[in-house]
């Protein structure tokens, strides 16, 4: 185990995610000035059990970012999970707890693949991944175009399993499964080699494979962790519809990608942290809340509010700009 | 001595800098589409069927093509994007916010074709204009600053449009989209004219070499004396003016704003259509022609599973395959593999193929 040791860096690192953070807050605090009820555990936790998936898709789509690469094939392997769960389930009659590790060892392998065709045959991650996405897509609508509703008693019993908190909040299953899966990525990310791999890829990869950093092995393994994580997304995504559907999940991609980067990663790569992430995801869920307390503002003030927000954390990294924090990708 | 004018030398020397990019780029999509074209003349020779209706004419041929137009619109401006090395995600979000300028102008008692069509194009350049100022003068990585775009434009377009689906009733609006012209539907003649123009802009005048130069290498271009900042502004605000072309022409096809619906993944598909026409996403080069040819494999596909009978739901599965499949064929290594695959099956060479598999 390699220990990685950030606090020797500059403090402009941080910034970004100081940033992200301090906005989470100062959000927070003017929704809970302007209406009862907002500044309440039970907003807390459920902005976590409603973005409990998509938590689960953004720490994978930030270990992919920080090794230099994106992942657009993300929400359909989430519907392509939730596809073959319910067909398991409900025709072949598999207990759940078998379903899982199959699905989540088939994200593995679609992901591996996809870092074979990125890294062996020099094919942009862009372009592989959008193939992989119609792919699953594809895949998911040849196997179901219907919407297959999941009826499993362990379904049920795990859904309504959960924790009361003080201020009528509750705590579910999926919120403190995801706030581990969570726990164990700051882990992977900073305290393993292969969290160490994924920054010197992502900074400069050309360094990184004279330093002798396995480049096969952390390009590869970085898609097939956040397919990986997608499937397991997509079985939480299944908790929370209680059904299969080929079209679910579709344009997830791009909130995981927007909450990657409004959690102060660089797309540039080599450049962020997966807590930014978790922060980034809640403020896009704090966006919602917002909009539906309020009750008056349209939905799609949502998108206008996260592309400004987008716009804004752009501009400061921009601001910060040093070389590190802004570079060109080498054409 | 040969007794050459030096006009004729400087003939046969463009000419011989021209030959060996131009055909080979082309080939490959080429053949590609004519083993489409091939596949169609076995399962369904009506495919090739044309007739004149109303002095129009009508068959699967011109459907591709007219299908093809919003997404070949987009794909000249993304190609020229790619060239300078960038990409450009936001045109399918442009398409709607054009869409719905347009709609709304109409519903709004204007009448003047070319205040409406002129609206749409300026909303479309303003677009472009943001993603080509933070891409060029603020030096913002192209995904992320038209990942702005791309998230925020269809929630503007819903903005204008007030969260409806605006219909309008315009006859000279709804001809851009459905009139035909020179026996070929309207917006086909529009493409071809769009298309030849930016030929002759890129390739007569030295835009076309300078947007290749910034691809290739943007410090290198600098210190050449090109202005690599507007260069790229140029190109974004290009695309953005034909993303919103692409957008006035769905528009007015089905004769309504829809803002969450018009261009959706659309963008994907023109940068797909332009990787196909050979074109590499970290910039450089360029080739139109080949990036229509890319466009026109994606919609012959398209109507090809149509026509021979496939279940629609096999539609999204077969285009991965095929994309999976033409971007191995690109990709050096897989056609070295394949290459020492044959050189195995010939009892001659057996000795060397040790060599090269080493070599991999």
């Amino acid at each position: 185990m390699a220990f990685r040791t950030f606090n020797i860096l500059p403090n402009k690192r941080y910034m970004p995610l100081v940033v992200t953070t301090a906005l989470f807050f100062l959000l927070f605090g003017i929704g809970s000035i302007q209406f009862e009820g907002f500044g309440s555990t039970r907003v807390i936790a459920n902005l976590l059990t409603d973005n409990a998936f998509l938590m689960v898709t953004a720490i994978g789509m930030t270990f992919v970012i920080l090794a230099g690469g994106i992942d657009l094939s993300v929400g359909a392997v989430i519907a392509l999970t939730g596809v073959i769960c319910s067909v398991l389930i409900q025709h072949y009659h598999w207990h759940p707890l078998l379903v899982f590790p199959v699905v989540v060892l088939l994200g593995l392998i679609f992901g591996a693949a996809m870092g074979v065709l990125i890294h062996y045959y020099k094919l942009q991650p862009f372009i592989v991944t959008l193939a992989g996405m119609f792919l699953a897509r594809g895949l998911a609508t040849t196997i179901s175009e219907e919407s297959i509703a999941i009826n499993h008693k362990f379904y049920s019993r795990i859904a309504e399993f959960g924790v009361n908190l003080p201020g009528n909040a509750w705590v579910g299953a999926s919120t403190i499964f995801v706030l581990i899966l969570l726990g164990l990525a700051i882990l992977v990310a900073h305290y393993t080699r292969f969290g160490g791999s994924i920054y010197a890829l992502g900074d400069d990869a050309q360094s990184a494979e004279l330093m002798g950093v396995p480049i096969a092995k952390t390009t590869i393994g970085v898609y097939a962790m956040s397919s990986g994580l997608a499937a397991i997304a997509g079985i939480v995504f299944s908790f929370y519809t209680f059904s299969g559907y080929s079209l679910a999940a579709i344009g997830v991609e791009l909130d995981a990608i927007a909450a990657v980067v409004i959690g102060g990663t660089l797309l540039s790569g080599g450049v962020g942290y997966v807590f930014g992430t978790m922060i980034g995801v809640m403020i896009m869920g704090l966006i919602q809340t917002y909009i539906s307390f309020d009750g008056t503002l349209n939905s799609w003030w949502t998108k206008i509010v996260i592309g400004v927000l987008l716009l804004l954390f752009i501009g400061l990294q921009k601001f910060l700009g040093s070389e590190v924090l802004f570079k060109r990708s080498p054409s | 001595m040969h007794n050459t004018s030096p006009e004729t030398e400087i003939r046969a020397e463009k000419s011989e800098a021209r030959l060996p990019i131009f055909p080979r780029r082309l080939l490959w999509p080429l053949v590609a589409l004519s083993l489409l074209f091939l596949v169609n003349l076995l399962i369904s020779p009506e495919f090739f069927h044309l007739e004149v209706k109303d002095g129009r004419l009508y068959g699967s041929l011109i459907d591709v093509l007219n299908r093809s137009v919003p997404v070949a619109f987009l794909t000249i401006g993304m190609s020229l994007i790619i060239a300078t090395g960038g990409i450009d995600l936001s045109v399918g979000a442009v398409m709607a916010i054009a869409g719905a300028v347009c709609a709304n102008l109409m519903v709004g008692g204007v009448d003047n074709l070319f205040i409406v069509v002129g609206g749409g194009l300026c909303a479309g350049l303003v677009a472009g204009a943001v993603n080509g100022g933070l891409v060029g003068y603020f030096k913002i990585q192209p995904i992320v600053a038209t990942l702005v775009f791309m998230v925020a434009g269809r929630g503007i377009a819903q903005l204008i449009n007030g969260g409806q689906i605006v219909t309008f009733q315009n006859a000279n609006f709804a001809f851009i989209g459905v009139g035909s012209a020179f026996g070929l539907p309207f917006p086909v003649v529009l493409l071809v004219g769009v298309l030849l123009c930016v030929h002759l802009l890129m390739r007569k005048t030295a835009l076309g070499l300078f947007i290749e130069a910034v691809g290739c290498n943007p410090k290198a271009s600098y210190y050449l004396g090109i202005n690599v900042a507007v260069i790229k502004f140029f190109v974004y605000c290009l695309a953005g003016v034909l993303a919103a072309m692409a957008g006035i022409v769905a528009t007015a096809d089905i004769q309504g704003a829809d803002a969450n619906n018009i261009g959706l993944w659309l963008e994907l598909d023109a940068i797909l259509a332009v990787v196909i026409g050979g074109a590499s996403l970290l910039g450089g080069r360029f080739s139109l022609a080949a990036s229509i040819v890319g466009v026109l494999i994606i919609q012959a596909l398209s109507t090809t599973i149509i026509l021979s009978g496939i279940e629609p739901k096999f539609n999204l599965l077969i285009k991965a395959s095929v994309v999976i499949l033409v971007l191995l064929l690109q990709s050096e290594r897989f056609q070295t593999q394949i290459k020492t695959l044959f050189a195995m099956c010939d009892p001659r060479d057996r000795h060397n193929v040790g060599r090269e598999l080493d070599g991999l």
